[in-house]
């Protein structure tokens, strides 16, 4: 009963995992970018939905649809203008450059929202629960879970269905040769930044309203974002949600039989995953 | 030719030498300013703590005392090793004539040790002593080897006054007496859910059982393991010293799998009003200690204010509620300027460390005297207490929160202005 409550507790939290990492994946997948700002994009994502539900008045999801255009723009700009002019052979410039982003961010954020924790808030929705008879699973984690599963159906529909996710997995493959087939390399990478920020804003939306957050508290889960990417296997989507679902039942499971072993729990599962399939449970890509 | 070296042989028999530190005091007596150098986190995750710095240094300098000093300050980024690196180049590169510190062991430990090593003179608050004093030992598992400080002083409360606290507002209310502890993996989660000295004991002795399912790490996202094992022990009471961040999660978590304690006290999370606001209705009836309010029957040495004067006028400045931190930081300059004004020589540091080891200042915060009273031997000549009380969070109707005292056996001279409520 307790180990059915920890596990379903798990995969719900790698809801919230697979949904941090979903961005990051889709960065990391199309142009071989670790982007280090990402955990700080999500907390200013986060301010920004909280500043659209202040002025507007408007309930946090309308809200997060408000600010997605925006923050699209923002990713598109932010490829288009910085990350592209760094993109090459070498991965260390992009490297340095996201890690200065996310300095840069976080400070910003600090100058002016200064280190207030915030939130946004979502009413009787935070506390609502569901009873399954076995057992009781809250609605915001449900909710968390669902947008995951969506994000990632939504995005996989996107890859194998459409031109433009075509030309994404043909510039993964190969940039050089997608480029001689009239693909510009650059601006889809432009379009998967902004699409990888919308993404970002519907992460944002459920991490300001599951908890406070301030300025300083965006790198902190980059950690398992990046290992439910590893785990899942580059390129796969559906692996990235299982990845995030393997390292939260591994953590809760830990936690049951100690607090102390909850992180740990988790990294020991990316290392046993590491160990078994180098390349992921799912590897799409062949690097 | 009276070269370099003939000078300082002659000077050394005709005791010219002896006479150059009084040739100087009068110059220091005549303008230059006393040099203080402040350490505080300005950025990074304890900036909460340091919001006030700001307002209560100009403040301080604008008063005919504040005139004589000039204050250095330095940001450590709320990191240990940033504030040991700032604290030398105060001394060093600054030459300050005191140092003062303040805000949790992070920043506290790493400058008062510079200190110390450096023989500069500081004055230290809002750490609990424990963590400060004991912290700083080589060997803090072996009490026998504990040393004194020469140069570093610290006024604050302790975990025993947490602990009496904590159960004068528990006694208050008909529970079952188990409590659910949730102390991180860091200084202050090791320390307060320590087996041995931690705060567990000091419930025991009460009839409390404290129920410790173990450390887990800030910013955790997951709390079905702790609820799990507060559900099966009945815990009636939750405790513990944890982030705002990880207190929403837990609360929340709590109030979806249906856990309803019938009180809840925490330290650090619910300190400042923007996190309990953040929690909405959650926030209700929280409790936590209370080292500062603008209740407190105080008044500054400095400016003649008194505790709710400092507050209104913070507040009128800033366009924000006030804090706790805000009485300390002010005491800080009180007590700072205090000592000051009682030696001759301010770059003299042992004549500025005897002077700050003979204070007996009533500041904003109550009275800071290192006297030893309510300490134990080994730390007397270092720490002294000032006073600390229980408070709750009452949400008000248009869902901002007051701080009402609602006990202060430990401290009868604070007025209390209401009895403990259980949670809803």
């Amino acid at each position: 009963m307790i180990w059915l409550d920890t596990v379903v507790q798990g995969v719900l939290l790698g809801g919230l995992y697979a949904l941090f990492a979903a961005g990051l994946s889709l960065v990391f997948g199309i142009m071989r970018l670790v982007n280090l700002a990402h955990g700080d994009l999500i907390v200013a994502s986060a301010f920004l939905i909280l500043i659209v539900v202040e002025t507007l008045g408007l309930n946090p999801f309308l809200a997060a649809l408000v600010a997605a255009p925006a923050l699209f723009a923002l990713g598109w700009a932010l490829q288009r203008f910085v990350l592209n002019r760094v993109l090459g052979k070498d991965i260390l410039p992009p490297l340095l450059v996201t890690f200065g982003l996310s300095v840069a961010l976080q400070n910003g954020m600090l100058e002016l929202f200064s280190a207030d924790s915030q939130r946004i808030a979502a009413g009787p929705l935070e506390s609502a629960s569901i009873d399954l008879g076995i057992v009781t699973v809250g609605t915001m984690p449900l909710l968390t879970f669902a947008s995951a599963v969506l994000v990632i159906f939504l995005l996989n529909r996107l890859f194998y269905s459409t031109a433009l996710g075509r030309a994404f997995r043909a510039t993964s493959d190969d940039a050089v040769t997608a480029s001689l087939m009239g693909i510009n390399p650059k601006s889809v990478f432009a379009i998967a930044t902004g699409l990888a920020m919308v993404i970002v804003t519907i992460a944002a939306l459920y991490l300001g309203m599951r908890a406070n957050f301030d300025p300083s508290v965006g790198p902190a889960r980059l950690i398992y974002a990046f290992e439910a990417v590893i785990i899942g296997g580059l390129g796969s989507l559906w692996g990235t949600l299982i990845g995030g679902a393997i390292i939260g039942v591994a953590q809760t499971v830990g936690a049951q039989l100690n607090p102390e072993w909850q992180i740990l729990a988790g990294h020991l599962a990316f290392l046993v995953v590491l160990i078994l399939r180098p390349r992921g449970l799912f590897p799409r890509a062949v690097d | 030719m009276i070269t370099r070296r003939k000078l300082l042989k002659t000077g050394a028999a005709t005791g010219l030498a002896m006479a150059t530190p009084g040739l100087f005091a009068p110059a220091i007596a005549q303008g230059a300013k006393i040099r203080i150098g402040y350490v505080s986190p300005q950025s990074g995750p304890l900036a909460g703590f340091a919001e006030s710095d700001a307002y209560n240094i100009e403040s301080f300098l604008a008063t005919s005392v504040g005139q004589n000093f000039e204050v250095i300050v330095k940001d450590s980024q709320s990191d240990p090793n940033r504030a040991a690196a700032v604290a030398k180049e105060l001394i060093v590169d600054d030459e300050i004539n005191l140092m003062i510190v303040a805000s949790t062991p992070e920043t506290t430990n790493p400058v008062a040790t510079t200190c110390e090593a450096e023989g500069m003179p500081c004055i230290s608050t809002k750490a609990p002593w424990q963590p400060w004093f004991i912290g700083q030992q080589g060997n803090p598992g072996d009490p026998a080897s504990w040393q004194p400080f020469d140069f570093a002083f610290h006024y604050f409360w302790g975990l025993e006054d947490v602990i009496a606290v904590f159960l004068n507002m528990w006694n208050q209310i008909e529970t079952n007496k188990q409590v659910g502890g949730l102390f991180p993996n860091d200084g202050d989660g090791n320390a307060w859910g320590d087996p041995n000295v931690g705060v567990g004991p000091g419930f025991a002795a009460q009839g409390y059982t404290l129920n410790d399912p173990g450390r887990y790490q800030n910013l955790n996202d997951d709390f079905s393991a702790q609820i799990n094992a507060f559900k099966a022990a009945n815990c009636d009471i939750v405790t513990g010293v944890v982030i705002p961040p990880d207190f929403t999660t837990f609360r929340n978590q709590a109030l979806q799998q249906g856990y309803n304690p019938k009180i809840i006290t925490v330290a650090k999370a619910i300190l400042f009003p923007q996190s309990v606001e953040a929690l909405g209705e959650a926030g209700h009836n929280l409790s936590s200690e209370v080292w500062w309010s603008a209740q407190h029957p105080f008044k500054s040495s400095v400016t003649g204010q008194s505790a709710g004067d400092l507050a209104a006028d913070f507040t009128a400045k800033t366009g924000r509620p006030w804090t706790q931190p805000i009485g300390f930081v002010h005491s800080l300059f009180e007590v700072a300027s205090n000592v000051m004004g009682r030696v001759d020589d301010p770059t003299d540091g042992e004549a500025v460390a005897a002077a700050i080891a003979a204070t007996d200042v009533d500041t904003i915060v109550g009275k800071v005297a290192w006297n030893g009273a309510g300490v134990p031997d080994f730390a007397k000549t270092n720490v002294t207490k000032t006073p600390l009380v229980g408070g709750q969070w009452r949400r008000k109707e248009d869902g901002t929160f007051d701080l009402v005292i609602v006990d202060n056996k430990t401290a009868p001279e604070i007025p209390a202005a209401s009895a403990m409520e259980a949670l809803a």
